[in-house]
């Protein structure tokens, strides 16, 4: 069906690609290693880092763009890893048209949040752990979207895991931070568990677990076992991407500091598991079963993500709603099936890019009004704050698919793509875009207009340009993204990802003008309530159960409790009591009685010279009787 | 040579022996008893070596006596310091090895 991407070996420049990871892992070592000696440059050092690999990536992917379409999948043998019985598993990267695009990404990107960082954590004692612990994250994303196996992809996989924990507990001393970090390493554990099953199945069926012979050997697979590895990798997508029902880590996420929200918990990491599907593409391609659960997983997330959008007043966690609703997006297309995997990793291209700018300029609010996260205290920011709300206005317009920005050319394409597939899950992308429109239009008004709703003390003021040239280069690419990859993206990923190519045209179709009357809509209505009257200075208290439960996550976490925590403390409970009053009282109940017996038998001993004789005398007869007894016999 | 006579003179003694050890509270006596008890075997060595016509008991039996010998020096200072200690001779007075 879909035709198969041929290695070709690696020459040339693309011997150094491990460049890329090698020298953020480096760097973040030495900036752990070294110490204080480090702190006044260290910061600028890991930028430096995150420019090498950019600049590799670049080249790398000039290149690619030269080659032809034939050879572009290139892969780099790095060294033998695991060689033990019937396992030979080789560790290497593959620089192919999606991977290339995912490290120009992350190290794109990552090279301006790292450079916005050096401005918002100027002030922390501790920003050299800080960009360590970035440099470590950069270099475990590239090793996830770099490998060539699954093995290798997994060791990337935990290592974003690992980092995603440090930088969410950055601030470990609030209780909450460090909740909030345990809660998302646990989370991911369970998801983690789906990968490892996954890994393993294949590892069992195929001997190997490199993409190249898991995607020739999933067409032989039996349509038990394409659905079962198609179901444990979307687990672990679902872990990794805060899809329903892992998705209740990503709103607690927000209590690391903003840019770590920017780079792993909206551009980078939590798309891993949009990778991930698209990446298993053969595998999902042999399991209806599977994919559709994609479809739903990303439909129900998609809404989900965007109710809790509208409800929420602090501003990170508008955000954080809107990123799980956005990757829905992605899932939704993912699984569609090859009319949609092109369209995914677009908006997720796309995504990147203006949500890392909406993150970044919500930092950039949140500096200017102390650190204060929630909306009902700002309004009126657009004059104070001019560059933050300019490059914010730029994202906002992309997210909502203002025509001709980056969120109309990918968002519609994913939602026409749904209409082909399947009726119902069309609708739901499209309610979503009005949604979406909906609650970033509330954001916009609640913290750029309006009138001055200022906290006593807090005098707002435009960040220093370290943080706001990231978000002006982040906002031009929020712009034209899209439409730089609109008529270019489909070709160059058919032979990595196998979608078909549909033609694009500039001029909305039914479902393109629909898509824009909803955003209009939902544009509207968001004005019209919270433009033309005042915000209230606490949220006003609700009985509507769609709001109760949009501020109350959906009701994640008590869905969470009920079902897994409650249970399991109970069961935990229910050993430790078997454990006291079974296990301790029978063992217990052996050293009393020795103990008791012990006692009675020590009598016997009673200091009396003449009673031991006896006893001597005794057993020396009884001794002599059984010699002579047995003699005789 | 029959040593039956020998041997009823041995078993005798070594019974006079061991009720000595097990009836007299004074620790010498016991001493004593536990001697008579090492002479009564060697008593019955003797003969029996001297109906088997082999020297083997009564090499034997000079073993016993040296190492009798040696027993009686350090049996008879523990003796002589209990009675340091305690002014008394008497086996039942020296119990405190016990729980």
């Amino acid at each position: 069906m879909i035709t198969l991407e041929t290695l070709v070996p690696a020459t040339g420049l693309f011997s150094y690609a491990w460049l890329m990871i090698v020298v953020p892992a480096v760097v973040a070592a030495v900036l752990l290693l070294f110490g204080s000696i480090l702190d006044r440059i260290g910061h600028w050092l890991a930028v430096a880092a995150v420019l090498v690999s950019f600049t590799v990536a670049a080249i790398l992917f000039v290149q690619l763009l030269g080659a032809d379409p034939e050879s572009r999948a290139v892969s780099v043998p790095l060294f033998e890893w695991i060689t033990t019985g019937m396992w030979n598993v080789k560790a290497g990267l593959l620089v192919d048209q999606l991977s290339i695009l995912f490290a120009m990404l992350i190290t794109g990107v990552g090279a301006l949040i790292h450079i916005y960082s050096v401005g918002y954590m100027a002030h922390d004692e501790r920003r050299r752990r800080f960009f360590a612990y970035l440099n470590l994250f950069i270099a475990a994303m590239l090793i996830l979207v770099l490998a060539d196996n699954y093995l290798v992809l997994f060791v990337g996989w935990e290592g974003v895991g690992l980092a995603s924990y440090l930088l969410i507990g950055f601030w470990q001393y609030k209780p909450s931070a460090a909740a909030a970090a345990k809660k998302a390493f646990v989370m991911n554990r369970v998801g983690d568990l789906g990968m490892t099953m996954a890994i393993m199945s294949m590892l069992a069926l195929f001997g190997s677990s490199s993409f190249t012979d898991v995607n020739s050997g999933a067409a032989h697979l039996t349509p038990f076992w394409a659905t079962t590895i198609g179901l444990l990798l979307l687990l672990g997508a679902c872990g990794k991407s805060a899809q329903v029902p892992l998705q209740a880590w990503l709103l607690d996420a927000m209590e690391g500091p903003t840019p770590v929200s920017a780079l792993i918990h909206a551009a980078t990491m939590v798309t891993a598991g949009v990778y991930l599907v698209v990446r298993s593409h053969e595998i999902f391609g042999m399991s209806d079963a599977a994919s559709t659960a994609v479809v739903v997983v990303g439909c129900v997330t998609l809404l989900a993500g965007a109710w809790i959008g509208t409800s929420k007043d602090d501003i990170k966690k508008v955000l954080a709603g809107s990123t799980m609703s956005q990757i829905g997006y992605m899932m939704l297309a993912a699984g569609l099936g090859p009319v949609g995997y092109a369209f995914a990793i677009f908006h997720l291209l796309t995504h990147g890019f203006f949500k890392a700018n909406m993150f970044l300029g919500a930092g950039s609010v949140m500096h200017a009004m102390d650190d204060d996260v929630n909306m009902r205290h700002y309004g009126a920011l657009a004059k104070v704050t001019r560059i933050t709300f300019w490059t914010f206005a730029m994202g906002y317009l992309a997210i909502i698919g203002f025509p001709g920005l980056a969120g109309y050319f990918s968002k519609d394409h994913i939602i026409e793509a749904a209409f082909e597939v399947s009726t119902l899950a069309g609708v739901c992308a499209l309610v979503g875009a009005g949604i979406t429109a909906f609650y970033m239009t509330r954001l916009m008004l609640m913290t750029f207009f309006g009138e001055k709703r200022w906290r006593p003390g807090v005098h707002p003021h435009e960040s220093p340009l370290v943080m706001t040239v990231p978000l002006i280069i982040l906002a031009f690419f929020s712009v034209i993204a899209g439409a730089l990859m609109n008529w270019w993206i489909q070709e160059w990923l058919e032979p990595a990802v196998g979608n078909h190519v549909h033609e694009v045209s500039l001029v909305p179709g039914p479902i393109g003008w629909a898509t824009l009357a909803v955003v209009a809509a939902g544009v509207a209505l968001s004005w019209w309530l919270f433009g033309t009257k005042p915000i209230p200075d606490v949220a006003p208290a609700s009985a509507n159960p769609f709001t109760v439960a949009g501020r109350n996550d959906l009701f994640g976490d008590a869905i969470n409790d009920t079902l897994v925590v409650q249970p399991t403390l109970l069961a935990a409970r229910g050993l430790v009591a078997t454990d006291d009053k079974l296990i301790d009282a029978a063992a217990n109940g052996v050293g009393t009685m020795f103990a008791g017996l012990s006692s009675q038998t020590r009598r016997l001993q009673t200091g009396q010279v003449r009673s031991y004789a006896l006893t001597m005398t005794i057993g020396v007869l009884l001794v002599g009787a059984v010699l002579i007894l047995t003699q005789l016999g | 040579m029959s040593p039956d006579n020998y041997l009823y003179l041995a078993a005798i003694l070594f019974t006079i022996g061991t009720i000595g050890v097990m009836i007299r509270r004074n620790a010498l006596v016991a001493f004593m008893s536990v001697e008579l008890m090492l002479n009564a075997a060697n008593l019955a060595m003797v003969a029996f070596a001297l109906a088997r016509g082999g020297l083997d008991g009564q090499v034997a039996t000079f073993f016993v006596m040296v190492v009798a010998a040696a027993e009686v020096v350090v049996g008879l200072s523990i003796i002589i310091t209990i009675y340091r200690t305690r002014r008394s001779t008497s086996v039942d007075a020296a119990n405190l090895l016990k729980l």
